[in-house]
Protein backbone atom coordinates (compact mmCIF):
# COMPACT_ATOMS: atom_id res chain seq x y z
CA UNK A 1 0.00 0.00 0.00
CA UNK A 2 1.46 3.33 -0.67
CA UNK A 3 2.69 5.81 1.61
CA UNK A 4 1.40 9.54 1.69
CA UNK A 5 2.05 12.40 3.94
CA UNK A 6 -0.48 13.70 6.68
CA UNK A 7 -0.96 16.77 4.35
CA UNK A 8 -2.96 13.80 2.47
CA UNK A 9 -5.99 14.23 5.13
CA UNK A 10 -6.43 17.42 4.84
CA UNK A 11 -9.78 17.35 3.47
CA UNK A 12 -11.05 14.95 5.66
CA UNK A 13 -9.84 17.15 8.99
CA UNK A 14 -11.35 20.04 7.59
CA UNK A 15 -14.46 18.30 6.63
CA UNK A 16 -14.69 17.88 10.72
CA UNK A 17 -13.02 21.12 11.93
CA UNK A 18 -12.84 24.42 11.50
CA UNK A 19 -9.04 25.05 11.68
CA UNK A 20 -6.60 23.43 9.24
CA UNK A 21 -5.09 20.29 11.36
CA UNK A 22 -2.06 19.23 9.27
CA UNK A 23 -0.46 22.50 9.94
CA UNK A 24 -0.66 21.96 13.54
CA UNK A 25 2.23 20.30 15.73
CA UNK A 26 0.98 17.34 17.77
CA UNK A 27 3.54 15.83 20.60
CA UNK A 28 3.47 12.19 20.03
CA UNK A 29 2.44 9.92 23.21
CA UNK A 30 5.37 7.66 22.19
CA UNK A 31 8.45 9.06 21.79
CA UNK A 32 7.71 12.74 22.73
CA UNK A 33 8.47 14.22 19.37
CA UNK A 34 6.55 17.49 18.34
CA UNK A 35 6.29 17.53 14.40
CA UNK A 36 3.42 18.55 11.92
CA UNK A 37 0.60 17.03 11.42
CA UNK A 38 1.27 17.09 8.22
CA UNK A 39 4.49 15.16 7.86
CA UNK A 40 2.94 12.11 9.71
CA UNK A 41 3.43 8.75 7.53
CA UNK A 42 -0.25 7.90 6.41
CA UNK A 43 -1.34 5.21 5.26
CA UNK A 44 -5.33 4.23 3.85
CA UNK A 45 -7.84 5.66 1.58
CA UNK A 46 -10.98 7.74 2.53
CA UNK A 47 -12.95 5.15 4.07
CA UNK A 48 -10.24 4.87 6.83
CA UNK A 49 -6.57 6.74 7.62
CA UNK A 50 -3.69 5.45 10.30
CA UNK A 51 -1.24 8.15 10.66
CA UNK A 52 1.92 7.28 12.89
CA UNK A 53 4.69 9.14 14.00
CA UNK A 54 7.98 9.80 11.33
CA UNK A 55 10.48 9.40 15.05
CA UNK A 56 9.16 6.27 16.40
CA UNK A 57 6.14 4.56 14.01
CA UNK A 58 3.48 4.91 16.75
CA UNK A 59 0.06 4.99 15.33
CA UNK A 60 -0.72 9.36 16.49
CA UNK A 61 -4.44 9.04 14.49
CA UNK A 62 -6.52 7.21 13.17
CA UNK A 63 -9.87 8.12 10.59
CA UNK A 64 -12.76 6.50 10.40
CA UNK A 65 -15.51 7.07 8.45
CA UNK A 66 -19.08 4.92 8.21
CA UNK A 67 -21.62 6.54 5.80
CA UNK A 68 -22.95 8.77 8.36
CA UNK A 69 -20.51 9.48 11.00
CA UNK A 70 -16.72 9.86 11.07
CA UNK A 71 -14.36 8.39 14.08
CA UNK A 72 -11.10 10.12 15.53
CA UNK A 73 -9.09 8.31 16.93
CA UNK A 74 -6.05 10.81 18.51
CA UNK A 75 -4.77 8.81 21.61
CA UNK A 76 -1.21 9.03 20.34
CA UNK A 77 -0.92 12.55 20.60
CA UNK A 78 -0.49 13.82 23.87
CA UNK A 79 -1.40 18.01 22.38
CA UNK A 80 -1.75 19.66 19.51
CA UNK A 81 -0.79 23.48 18.96
CA UNK A 82 -2.11 25.21 16.59
CA UNK A 83 -1.22 28.61 15.19
CA UNK A 84 -3.97 31.09 15.46
CA UNK A 85 -5.96 32.75 12.70
CA UNK A 86 -3.43 35.95 11.42
CA UNK A 87 -0.40 34.76 12.87
CA UNK B 1 -19.95 29.68 18.43
CA UNK B 2 -21.11 25.71 17.65
CA UNK B 3 -23.02 28.06 14.73
CA UNK B 4 -19.40 29.80 13.68
CA UNK B 5 -17.51 26.08 14.06
CA UNK B 6 -20.15 24.97 11.45
CA UNK B 7 -20.01 27.58 8.55
CA UNK B 8 -16.24 27.12 8.99
CA UNK B 9 -16.12 23.60 7.42
CA UNK B 10 -15.46 22.18 3.80
CA UNK B 11 -18.11 21.51 1.75
CA UNK B 12 -17.85 19.81 -1.66
CA UNK B 13 -19.06 22.10 -4.71
CA UNK B 14 -19.66 21.84 -8.51
CA UNK B 15 -16.41 22.74 -10.16
CA UNK B 16 -16.83 23.15 -14.21
CA UNK B 17 -14.26 23.06 -16.84
CA UNK B 18 -14.03 25.85 -18.61
CA UNK B 19 -10.32 24.94 -20.42
CA UNK B 20 -8.12 21.85 -21.05
CA UNK B 21 -4.51 21.88 -22.00
CA UNK B 22 -2.50 19.25 -23.08
CA UNK B 23 1.00 19.67 -21.03
CA UNK B 24 2.69 16.49 -22.08
CA UNK B 25 1.46 12.84 -23.84
CA UNK B 26 0.09 11.88 -20.29
CA UNK B 27 -0.77 15.06 -18.31
CA UNK B 28 -3.74 17.35 -18.50
CA UNK B 29 -4.24 20.80 -16.86
CA UNK B 30 -7.68 21.77 -16.31
CA UNK B 31 -8.97 25.00 -15.54
CA UNK B 32 -12.19 24.55 -13.57
CA UNK B 33 -14.18 27.39 -12.37
CA UNK B 34 -15.75 27.32 -9.10
CA UNK B 35 -17.84 29.72 -7.20
CA UNK B 36 -17.28 31.24 -4.66
CA UNK B 37 -13.78 29.80 -4.46
CA UNK B 38 -11.84 31.51 -1.39
CA UNK B 39 -8.59 31.82 -2.59
CA UNK B 40 -5.31 29.63 -2.25
CA UNK B 41 -2.05 29.34 -1.30
CA UNK B 42 0.99 27.78 -3.69
CA UNK B 43 1.24 23.82 -2.46
CA UNK B 44 -2.78 23.64 -1.53
CA UNK B 45 -4.44 20.77 -3.03
CA UNK B 46 -8.08 19.96 -3.29
CA UNK B 47 -10.19 16.49 -3.41
CA UNK B 48 -11.81 16.10 -6.11
CA UNK B 49 -14.72 13.03 -6.16
CA UNK B 50 -16.07 11.50 -8.65
CA UNK B 51 -19.10 9.07 -8.20
CA UNK B 52 -20.73 6.59 -10.79
CA UNK B 53 -24.49 6.19 -11.40
CA UNK B 54 -24.77 3.42 -9.05
CA UNK B 55 -23.40 5.56 -6.74
CA UNK B 56 -19.75 4.34 -6.02
CA UNK B 57 -17.69 6.38 -5.61
CA UNK B 58 -13.76 7.63 -5.75
CA UNK B 59 -11.75 10.28 -3.76
CA UNK B 60 -8.39 11.79 -4.70
CA UNK B 61 -6.22 14.59 -3.78
CA UNK B 62 -4.53 16.63 -6.51
CA UNK B 63 -2.34 19.44 -6.16
CA UNK B 64 -3.21 23.20 -7.78
CA UNK B 65 -1.04 23.95 -10.41
CA UNK B 66 -2.52 27.71 -10.66
CA UNK B 67 -1.35 30.45 -8.25
CA UNK B 68 -4.73 32.59 -6.60
CA UNK B 69 -4.82 36.22 -8.51
CA UNK B 70 -7.51 38.02 -6.91
CA UNK B 71 -10.91 37.91 -5.15
CA UNK B 72 -12.73 37.84 -8.64
CA UNK B 73 -10.75 35.45 -9.78
CA UNK B 74 -12.52 31.37 -9.06
CA UNK B 75 -10.33 29.79 -11.04
CA UNK B 76 -8.20 26.90 -10.08
CA UNK B 77 -6.16 24.71 -12.49
CA UNK B 78 -5.23 21.18 -12.00
CA UNK B 79 -2.61 19.44 -13.73
CA UNK B 80 -3.37 15.54 -13.92
CA UNK B 81 -1.17 12.83 -14.33
CA UNK B 82 -2.90 9.99 -15.95
CA UNK B 83 -1.87 6.84 -14.48
CA UNK B 84 -3.17 3.32 -16.45
CA UNK B 85 -4.13 1.50 -13.47
CA UNK B 86 -5.80 4.53 -12.24
CA UNK B 87 -9.62 5.02 -11.04
CA UNK B 88 -9.65 8.65 -11.21
CA UNK B 89 -7.35 10.00 -13.59
CA UNK B 90 -7.72 8.67 -16.77
CA UNK B 91 -11.45 10.04 -16.15
CA UNK B 92 -10.16 13.50 -15.75
CA UNK B 93 -7.03 13.09 -18.24
CA UNK B 94 -9.33 11.67 -21.51
CA UNK B 95 -12.74 11.15 -20.37
CA UNK B 96 -14.15 14.93 -18.80
CA UNK B 97 -14.67 17.61 -21.48
CA UNK B 98 -14.69 21.60 -21.53
CA UNK B 99 -18.61 22.15 -20.06
CA UNK B 100 -18.19 18.73 -17.60
CA UNK B 101 -18.89 19.34 -14.21
CA UNK B 102 -16.98 17.24 -10.98
CA UNK B 103 -17.28 17.24 -7.14
CA UNK B 104 -14.60 19.54 -5.49
CA UNK B 105 -13.56 19.77 -2.08
CA UNK B 106 -11.13 22.68 -0.85
CA UNK B 107 -8.27 24.65 -1.23
CA UNK B 108 -7.20 22.13 2.08
CA UNK B 109 -3.39 21.82 3.11
CA UNK B 110 -1.85 24.54 5.23
CA UNK B 111 1.66 22.76 5.96
CA UNK B 112 3.10 22.19 2.24
CA UNK B 113 3.01 25.45 1.14
CA UNK B 114 4.98 28.56 0.74
CA UNK B 115 3.97 31.99 1.46
CA UNK B 116 5.65 35.09 0.62
CA UNK B 117 6.42 36.20 4.12
CA UNK B 118 8.89 33.63 3.96
CA UNK B 119 12.04 35.33 3.78
CA UNK B 120 14.41 32.40 3.06
CA UNK B 121 15.49 31.12 -0.47
CA UNK B 122 13.82 28.62 -1.56
CA UNK B 123 14.98 24.20 -2.73
CA UNK B 124 12.21 23.12 -4.65
CA UNK B 125 12.13 19.34 -5.42
CA UNK B 126 9.64 18.33 -8.30
CA UNK B 127 9.55 14.17 -9.35
CA UNK B 128 7.56 13.87 -12.24
CA UNK B 129 3.92 15.29 -11.63
CA UNK B 130 5.03 16.10 -7.93
CA UNK B 131 6.54 19.58 -10.09
CA UNK B 132 2.64 20.51 -9.90
CA UNK B 133 2.40 22.17 -6.35
CA UNK B 134 6.11 23.70 -6.79
CA UNK B 135 5.01 25.17 -9.94
CA UNK B 136 2.28 26.86 -8.17
CA UNK B 137 4.48 28.28 -5.77
CA UNK B 138 6.65 29.34 -8.93
CA UNK B 139 4.19 31.02 -10.38
CA UNK B 140 2.65 32.84 -6.96
CA UNK B 141 6.71 34.45 -6.33
CA UNK B 142 6.59 35.47 -10.33
CA UNK B 143 3.04 36.90 -9.91
CA UNK B 144 3.80 38.87 -6.70
CA UNK B 145 7.42 39.90 -8.05
CA UNK B 146 9.32 38.52 -4.56
CA UNK B 147 13.08 38.48 -4.12
CA UNK B 148 13.99 35.22 -2.19
CA UNK B 149 15.96 33.09 -4.48
CA UNK B 150 14.73 30.56 -5.85
CA UNK B 151 15.71 27.11 -7.44
CA UNK B 152 13.99 24.47 -8.81
CA UNK B 153 15.43 20.48 -9.69
CA UNK B 154 13.04 19.13 -11.66
CA UNK B 155 13.30 15.55 -12.20
CA UNK B 156 11.47 13.41 -15.67
CA UNK B 157 11.92 10.26 -17.36
CA UNK B 158 12.22 11.83 -20.67
CA UNK B 159 12.08 15.21 -22.31
CA UNK B 160 8.47 14.46 -23.50
CA UNK B 161 7.29 14.02 -19.86
CA UNK B 162 8.23 17.71 -19.05
CA UNK B 163 5.16 19.43 -17.85
CA UNK B 164 4.49 23.73 -18.18
CA UNK B 165 8.00 23.41 -20.82
CA UNK B 166 7.08 26.45 -22.53
CA UNK B 167 6.38 28.46 -19.32
CA UNK B 168 9.25 27.26 -17.44
CA UNK B 169 11.99 29.09 -19.24
CA UNK B 170 9.72 31.94 -19.48
CA UNK B 171 10.06 32.34 -15.83
CA UNK B 172 13.78 31.83 -15.45
CA UNK B 173 13.84 34.64 -18.21
CA UNK B 174 11.55 36.80 -16.63
CA UNK B 175 11.81 36.12 -13.10
CA UNK B 176 15.01 37.67 -11.86
CA UNK B 177 16.66 34.54 -8.82
CA UNK B 178 14.83 31.94 -9.92
CA UNK B 179 16.80 28.97 -11.69
CA UNK B 180 15.69 26.14 -13.21
CA UNK B 181 17.42 22.68 -13.39
CA UNK B 182 16.28 19.78 -15.67
CA UNK B 183 16.59 16.20 -14.31
CA UNK B 184 16.19 13.25 -17.08
CA UNK B 185 16.46 10.10 -15.62
CA UNK B 186 15.64 7.68 -18.70
CA UNK B 187 16.59 9.84 -21.58
CA UNK B 188 18.57 12.67 -21.85
CA UNK B 189 17.36 15.56 -24.85
CA UNK B 190 19.48 15.74 -27.77
CA UNK B 191 22.94 16.75 -27.42
CA UNK B 192 22.75 17.00 -23.38
CA UNK B 193 26.43 16.66 -21.79
CA UNK B 194 24.64 14.87 -18.90
CA UNK B 195 23.88 10.71 -19.28
CA UNK B 196 20.33 10.03 -17.73
CA UNK B 197 20.41 9.50 -14.42
CA UNK B 198 18.43 9.51 -10.99
CA UNK B 199 18.45 12.76 -8.51
CA UNK B 200 21.45 11.98 -6.52
CA UNK B 201 23.81 14.12 -3.91
CA UNK B 202 26.03 15.67 -7.28
CA UNK B 203 22.67 16.79 -8.45
CA UNK B 204 21.60 18.57 -5.35
CA UNK B 205 24.76 19.69 -4.10
CA UNK B 206 25.62 21.24 -7.34
CA UNK B 207 21.88 22.67 -8.25
CA UNK B 208 20.36 22.91 -4.85
CA UNK B 209 21.18 25.84 -1.70
CA UNK B 210 24.11 25.18 0.69
CA UNK B 211 23.07 23.74 4.03
CA UNK B 212 24.60 27.51 5.36
CA UNK B 213 22.11 29.24 3.71
CA UNK B 214 19.17 27.39 5.59
CA UNK B 215 16.69 26.94 2.86
CA UNK B 216 13.01 25.81 2.94
CA UNK B 217 13.04 22.92 0.95
CA UNK B 218 9.88 21.45 -0.70
CA UNK B 219 9.93 17.65 -2.34
CA UNK B 220 7.03 16.48 -4.08
CA UNK B 221 7.00 13.12 -6.03
CA UNK B 222 6.41 9.49 -6.12
CA UNK B 223 7.35 7.97 -2.66
CA UNK B 224 10.67 6.82 -3.69
CA UNK B 225 11.83 9.92 -5.16
CA UNK B 226 10.74 12.15 -2.10
CA UNK B 227 12.76 9.60 0.19
CA UNK B 228 15.23 9.46 -1.65
CA UNK B 229 15.70 13.24 -1.97
CA UNK B 230 14.74 14.04 1.50
CA UNK B 231 17.60 11.57 2.97
CA UNK B 232 20.21 13.37 0.50
CA UNK B 233 18.81 16.70 2.11
CA UNK B 234 19.87 15.59 5.45
CA UNK B 235 23.02 13.91 4.64
CA UNK B 236 23.88 17.33 2.80
CA UNK B 237 23.20 19.05 6.38
CA UNK B 238 19.59 20.52 5.77
CA UNK B 239 17.81 20.62 8.87
CA UNK B 240 14.67 18.13 8.21
CA UNK B 241 12.26 20.93 10.08
CA UNK B 242 12.97 22.74 7.16
CA UNK B 243 12.18 19.84 4.49
CA UNK B 244 8.18 19.41 3.91
CA UNK B 245 7.60 16.50 1.76
CA UNK B 246 4.43 15.83 -0.37
CA UNK B 247 4.34 12.31 -1.42
CA UNK B 248 1.71 10.86 -4.10
CA UNK B 249 0.21 7.88 -4.45
CA UNK B 250 0.69 6.47 -7.77
CA UNK B 251 3.70 4.93 -8.52
CA UNK B 252 6.94 5.74 -9.93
Amino acid sequence: MNRLDGNAMAGDLREIFAFDVTAAEYTCAGCGAAEAIGALMLWGQEMGRVARCPHCDDVVLRLVRATDRVFLDVRGAVRLELPLAGS
Amino acid sequence: MARAALSGRLIWRAATVTEARQESPSARTLVLDVPDWPGHLPGQHVDVRLTAPDGYSAQRSYSIASAWRDEKSATVELTVQRLDDGEVSPYLTDVLEVGDQIELRGPVGGWFVWREAQRRPVLLLGGGSGVVPLMAMVRARGLARARQPFRLIYSVRTPDDVLYRAELPRHVRDDPGFDLYLNYTRKAPEGSPNAPMRVNVATINTHGWPAEFEPDCYVCGPTTFVEATADILVALGHDPKRIRTERFGGTS
